[in-house]
């Protein structure tokens, strides 16, 4: 990083270490058609070089009243988002408060919500967030590594450009189209072909039963929700792993199979661990977008405001309770969906405490 | 050209200025009917409507804030309410619930059901479309073995509230476990966002049930049930059946005309009935945007039945009309009607 500046000084000065510097990377792979490029470079550095000293002027005065604003005017900025962050915890805690103070430590671990007695629990809607979100990141993350490792390493060139093209194009579906694609296209499917088989098989076995059985067949659920979160948040994670894996030096890469490495072990031992913050920062970015997601989960997740045994049966998120209630919603009801967002608020910057320690052990090794 | 476009221009804007547009939020079931009073009286009377179905809830919420003309909400609000707040309420037309069902060779209306069955069936006792009690309703329909999926409305909603708070007067079981309101906590069943939600769900789902208003379910062609009435009867659920419930209420009973149309009397009177409601403050800060207000409404009583008929909305009977209008005298600017 460093010597960059450097070259540039040098090159400005007319010297022929700027050439040198031009040079260098491709120094062992010289031919003597490289020789004569390299020759023709130096040859333009320096007569620019001379040019520039002729015509140089020193400024009269520098613009030091701009730069001031500059300075202030970035400060400013950055001040902005924290006062911004600052303002919308306060106000979700100021809005929440009455909800917290009326239901104690019960708001967290109730499973009762209750508009007409006015008794809110915030439990189902936790685990169902949490749960929608590692299923999404159980089914995304490995098609996501699957998807960026083909692309950068197995592709030919001519399959390369659509699935990229795909993959950018996905990211940019609004999410109300995959909750109604969800809802109308992929939930019938998925209570014809997986769901109702399933119920056939798993009916009465222990463990498996109570996790896979669903009381109603109807395509609504948890795990329908976590479907759609995966295919929302693979192409977060595929491009970004992507570009990752796209920046890794070619040395490493060829010196690794310079050495006889297998497609496989170049993967294993040098892309992941060489791209393995990058990855965990793109999956806690989906991972973000996961716990988040309102108006996809709202549309297939099956709104029931109880926690099921089952990952089929229907439950709830906390976005899509939110999303479901709040237009609706007067007095202590009120207060409890702002104290929900400001749980979802404490889960996300959770997650993103965690994701950062991650980094930092990783950047260690 | 580029003179008459400023001309133009000037003109649009000084057009908008002078008829300060009346403003209201609130409920989502009656926004297809007044988008479409508002256009019609926007035609004839040069003055526009700016309405946001922001739902009930925030309806109140908007009216109380004094941010809009009028807040409209289709849950009455109570007396003790409109007094703290010192507004005026009252209703501009009804509209029905009726249960939507999915079963193999069920015709609309072909499937017959008392409150307390539905009671029985959203709170989870009644599972079986072959439970004894179904059958003895429908002698020589065929109904299939299998569970019933219940499917509600997960978005809070005044469709919820006609229909849970139905349930409540029909069941002392339902009333004492559930009760009534914009969304309550069903014990079974999945929750569809929305009326398309719901119907959504009970057209993809094999023998369930759902409740949607009686205007989106004919739009869709949804297989209703009938519901037995506080007589006894089986009407179908229509024009004529819903005014036959407003007919028999009295309307003075609760301040504000915040009765509800649930289980009225009458032989032809569907069950489950409701009317959507207006509310404003009794102290016009702005008595011209009140006036405005009032004259809208009061076009839409005289001029808009064709067109809330048209879209399945029921328009209220005359003598509410009268009473209403009557009513409009409490609006007040420094102790002078503003109307």
């Amino acid at each position: 990083m460093s010597k960059a500046p450097e070259a540039a000084q040098k090159a400005l000065d007319g010297a022929f270490a700027g050439g040198e510097a031009l040079a260098a990377p491709s120094a062992n792979l010289a031919t003597e058609r490289d020789r004569n490029a390299e020759t023709t470079m130096v040859d333009m550095s320096t007569s620019s070089a001379e040019t520039q000293r002729a015509t140089y002027v020193p400024r009269a005065t520098p613009k030091k009243g701009f730069d001031f604003f500059f300075r202030h005017a970035s400060r400013a900025s950055a001040w902005f988002v924290l006062v911004l962050l600052a303002g919308i915890m306060l106000s979700m805690i100021v809005g929440g408060w009455p909800a917290f103070r009326e239901m104690g430590i019960g708001f967290l671990t109730s499973s009762v919500w209750d508009t007409q007695n006015d008794q809110y629990g915030a439990w189902p809607a936790i685990v169902g967030t949490l749960i929608t979100a590692l299923i999404a990141l159980v089914i995304g993350v490995p098609l996501s590594l699957g998807i960026a490792i083909f692309l950068t390493q197995l592709a030919p060139p001519w399959f390369k450009r659509p699935v990229s093209t795909a993959i950018e194009l996905l990211a940019a579906v609004p999410s109300i189209i995959y909750g109604m694609w969800g809802l109308f296209v992929f939930v019938p499917l998925f209570a014809k072909y997986v769901q109702q088989p399933v119920n056939s098989i798993v009916e009465g076995m222990p463990i498996v039963g109570t996790l896979f059985k669903s009381a109603s067949p109807s395509g609504l659920g948890i795990l329908t929700a976590g479907f759609i979160l995966a295919f929302m948040i693979i192409p977060f994670i595929a491009s970004i792993t992507r570009d990752m894996i796209d920046q890794i030096p070619t040395v490493l890469r060829e010196s690794a199979y310079g050495i006889g490495a297998t497609t496989w072990e170049v993967v294993n031992h040098v892309l992941i661990p060489q791209a393995g913050v990058a990855i965990i920062g793109a999956v806690m970015l989906g991972l973000g977008r996961a716990l988040g997601e309102t108006m996809a989960v709202t549309f297939v997740v099956g709104n029931a405001n109880r926690l099921s045994a089952s990952l089929l049966d229907p439950g709830s998120t906390i976005a899509s309770r939110i999303a479901n209630e709040f237009n609706e919603a007067i007095g202590l009801q009120l207060h409890a969906l702002i104290a929900l967002g400001c749980i979802l608020f404490f889960v996300t910057f959770v997650v993103l405490v965690i994701a950062r320690l991650l980094v930092a052990r990783v950047k260690r090794y | 050209m580029r003179k008459f476009m400023i001309v133009a221009a000037a003109l649009g804007f000084s057009g908008v200025a002078q008829a300060a547009d009346i403003t209201g939020a609130g409920a989502t079931f009656p926004f297809p009917i007044y988008a479409k009073w508002a256009e019609a009286y926007k035609a004839s009377s040069g003055n526009g409507l700016n309405y946001q179905s922001i739902g009930s809830g925030g309806g109140i919420r908007q009216i109380k804030a004094k941010t809009v003309d009028f807040g409209a909400s289709d849950m009455p609000l109570k007396g003790e309410d409109l007094a703290k707040d010192n507004l005026a309420q009252f209703p501009t037309v009804m509209g029905a619930v009726v249960p939507v069902v999915n079963i193999e060779g069920i015709k609309p209306g072909g499937l017959k059901l008392t409150g307390q069955l539905v009671a029985e069936i959203y709170g989870g006792t009644v599972t079986k479309w072959t439970d004894a009690k179904i059958a003895a309703l429908n002698p020589g329909v065929k109904l299939p073995d299998s569970n019933i999926t219940v499917v509600y409305r997960s978005d809070g909603s005044g469709t919820t509230f006609v229909f849970t708070e139905y349930l409540s007067r029909v069941s002392a079981d339902w009333k004492a476990k559930i009760g009534a309101n914009t969304s309550v906590q069903f014990p079974v069943g999945v929750g569809g966002k929305g009326n398309e939600g719901v119907s959504a769900s009970v057209k993809q789902i094999a023998n369930s049930i759902g409740y949607v208003e009686f205007a989106y379910a004919k739009q869709n062609a949804l297989s209703h049930a009938l519901v037995q009435n506080a007589d006894g009867q089986f009407p179908e659920p229509g024009m004529k059946s819903i005014q036959a419930a407003a007919a028999n209420a009295d309307w003075d009973s609760a301040p504000g005309f915040g009765i509800l149309l649930n289980n009225q009397k009458g032989a032809d009177a569907w069950p489950i009935t409701s009317a959507t409601f207006i509310l404003m403050h009794k102290n016009a800060e702005k008595p011209e945007q009140a006036k405005e207000a009032l004259k809208f409404f009061a076009w839409a009583y005289k001029d808009g039945d064709k067109l809330a008929a048209d879209l399945e909305y029921v328009p209220l009977p005359a003598n509410v009309k009268a009473k209403v209008q009557d009513s409009w005298k409490a609006i007040v600017n420094n102790g002078k009607p503003v109307m």
